[in-house]
């Protein structure tokens, strides 16, 4: 174990940036060490790695990162990414996003980077809710949900993000939660590699609005929920039958190949020219 | 050099790629659409690329993000969609990104007159994104200078790290003239300053290394932070007052100190001029055509054609005002230039004169108004 502490803290601004800006508790941190571990274990260099984020307590993700990284505005990191993977195709460039950065303000950009399946990573940090501006509700706030601006509980349908990334043609598909760090890994390992676009969600939590005001109790308890109320699922078709059960399913829900934006554009230079 | 007639959005595109452009996002509206339809055939041509995004928020940003990547990088679009690129035309100018946004103003405000002249986004183009911030416009009034302000926005843009706006009307981007396309090796491109120091003594808004800090781009070995909050030499965000400032006082210096070569200004006749008219865009047209005409009748009149909006051209303007008695300024808005002109001639001394309906000012009105008592 101490030797994953170490390779994590080799891909940190150690000197610079610490502490961080999170309560302590908070998830993020955790996706954080999930994608460096999958990072260093799929042995990129860090150059060739850059980190696109929005705004929000996800979106200060990239400071804490030595990688090439740009924390962007509210909702646009897939937008902002679309034009530096098109000039730097070699590069892998991951995003990470709150779930109303991803799916809210950004909902728009995040449906046609699917569709044109261009070779970035999305991972959506989804603790449903704006943690960063104190605990408005989001599109993933479940119905019911206590929010600063939804007093009297959410009325609004939450977005299923795996489905919505599927139907709208993403390549890969997985989701894992915060307490299954390894898990996470993995999966974020396996979207990388995937050419073509590729989603994970993580699911989170927000202890500090979400959690006080729902009174989900400390951070460990907000963890035992996910521990306890998550299953794994292997094949995709065991996955609805699960969810309606009110479990969050975690797994690989889309694994598939298809042609890649910037390899397609290569081709339209290729037809360009040679007319 | 090549002798074409061309329109004015297909000279923009070719000014484009003679600056080296090699990206563009973009989302269709008229009056712009030919920029865009132009680039999606030309670029891949040259190896550049082309993308329609899903709209022009992302258009903008995906050039952004582009230009961090290395490639000279544009957008084009009109009044709706230059609306919705404002913020991060804002995020380009404090991280200093390199970009260019032509915006080919339509009658506005809204959905407004889409097919229609105007010139309503002059004082968009100026503070359209919030904050203090430092922005060169630029403005063509025919298909040849659309072509050339074309290669200077991108020229001023790589040059000053900064976002660069190309202000055309609908007049000029429909209208076909001929234009004498330069041969590539008579037009001045300017690249990026770029660094090779050891990675580790890069610090992408160093003010001591010039006003204009080296930029390399994501991929080349130095891994550096880019944000649109505050932020210290290294792009980290900072809250510390002594470099917030320095960094304020910085980006708008940098503009300051290349003032001489910014603004772009060409006087005609306006030695000894009683009265002289200001005027760009498609206006400089209706606006040459009544000076001549008051010139027949022996009135002593000039022309000051403002190939740059912004910084405005205060000591161009300061010194007219010396020997002018009356200064016209022609615009289809309301007056929005209008009003840098008074702040520095003298509202006394400034006649407006002005149309926002969609239709050209006729020599003959600006011509009234040289003739008024
Ligand atoms: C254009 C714009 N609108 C609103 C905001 C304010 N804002 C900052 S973060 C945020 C929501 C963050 O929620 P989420 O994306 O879920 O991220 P989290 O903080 O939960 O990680 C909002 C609304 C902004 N920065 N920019
Ligand atoms: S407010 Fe919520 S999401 Fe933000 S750092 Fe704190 S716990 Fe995490
Ligand atoms: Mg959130």
């Amino acid at each position: 174990m101490k030797r994953e502490e170490q390779k994590v803290y080799d891909y940190l601004r150690h000197k610079k940036k610490f502490p961080n800006m999170w309560c302590a508790g908070c998830g993020i941190g955790i996706v954080m060490h999930a994608i460096i571990r999958a990072v260093d274990r799929l042995g990129l260099d860090k150059d060739e790695v850059a980190m696109i984020s929005g705004i929000g307590c996800t979106g200060r993700m990239p400071v804490y990162v030595d990688f090439n990284t740009m924390h962007t505005t509210h909702g646009r990191a897939l937008a902002f990414a679309t034009g530096l993977k098109m000039v730097r195709p070699e590069m892998k460039v991951i995003v990470v996003m709150g779930d109303g950065d991803a799916l809210a303000i950004g909902g728009n950009h995040f449906i046609h980077a699917a569709r044109r399946n261009i070779g970035l990573t999305a991972i959506v940090v989804n603790n449903s809710v704006y943690g960063m501006t104190g605990g408005q509700y989001s599109p993933t706030t479940p119905i019911g949900g206590l929010t600063t601006t939804a007093p009297y509980g959410n009325i609004e349908q939450p977005f299923p993000i795996c489905d919505l990334a599927r139907a709208a043609g993403a390549a890969f598909v997985a989701r894992s939660t915060v307490y299954h760090a390894i898990e996470l890994d993995r999966l974020i390992g396996q979207a990388i590699e995937k050419k073509g676009f590729s989603v994970v969600e993580a699911v989170s939590y927000c202890h500090t609005t979400y959690g006080r005001l729902n009174k989900l109790g400390t951070p460990v308890d907000m963890m035992r929920y996910l521990k306890e109320n998550s299953v794994k699922v292997r094949d995709p078709a065991e996955r609805r039958s699960k969810e309606q059960e009110g479990k969050i399913v975690r797994g690989v829900f889309v694994d598939r190949d298809i042609p890649e934006y910037t390899e397609l554009y290569d081709q339209v230079i290729e037809r360009a020219q040679a007319a | 050099m090549a002798v074409k007639l061309m329109q004015g959005n297909e000279a923009c595109a070719e000014g484009a790629i003679a600056a080296g452009c090699r990206f563009f996002a973009g989302y269709p509206i008229t009056p712009a659409t030919g920029i865009a339809e132009a680039l999606a055939r030309r670029l891949p041509q040259v190896g550049g690329k082309f993308i329609q995004m899903e709209d022009e928020i992302a258009s903008i940003a995906a050039v952004i993000g582009a230009s961090v990547g290395g490639a000279k990088a544009m957008t084009a679009t009109s009044g709706p969609g230059f609306s919705l690129m404002q913020e991060n035309i804002g995020y380009a100018a404090m991280a200093e990104i390199p970009c260019v946004i032509v915006d080919v103003q339509r009658g506005g405000p809204s959905t407004g007159l889409p097919t229609a002249p105007s010139q309503g986004d002059v004082m968009q183009s100026r503070w359209g994104t919030h904050g203090d911030h430092p922005i060169i416009v630029l403005s063509p009034s025919s298909v040849a200078e659309t072509f050339h302000l074309t290669v200077q926005a991108f020229n001023f843009s790589e040059k000053y790290r900064t976002p660069v706006i190309l202000l055309m009307d609908e007049v000029i981007a429909h209208m076909r003239e001929k234009v004498e396309l330069p041969s590539a090796e008579m037009i001045e491109v300017t690249e990026r300053i770029s660094t090779d120091v050891p990675a580790e003594w890069y610090f992408p808004y160093d003010e001591a290394a010039s006003d204009v800090p080296p930029m390399v781009s994501f991929g080349e070995g130095y891994r550096y932070h880019i944000t649109g909050l505050m932020h210290d030499r290294a792009g980290f965000p900072t809250l510390r007052l002594d470099e917030i400032n320095p960094w304020l006082t910085r980006v708008f210096r940098k503009i300051e100190r290349g003032l001489g070569e910014i603004i772009m200004v060409e006087e005609e006749w306006t030695k000894g001029a009683r009265t002289v008219v200001v005027a760009y865009g498609c206006t400089v047209r209706s606006a040459r055509h009544a000076v001549r005409m008051a010139q027949g009748k022996r009135y002593k009149v000039g022309l000051v054609k403002l190939l740059t909006l912004w910084p405005f051209a205060e000591e161009v303007i300061e010194q007219v005002a010396r020997t002018a008695r009356r200064i016209i300024v022609p615009e289809l808005n309301r007056g929005q230039l209008a009003l840098e002109v008074e702040r520095v001639a003298g509202r006394n001394k400034v006649r407006r004169v002005n149309r926002a309906d969609g239709e050209m000012l006729t020599p003959q009105q600006i011509l009234a108004a040289i003739e008024e008592k």
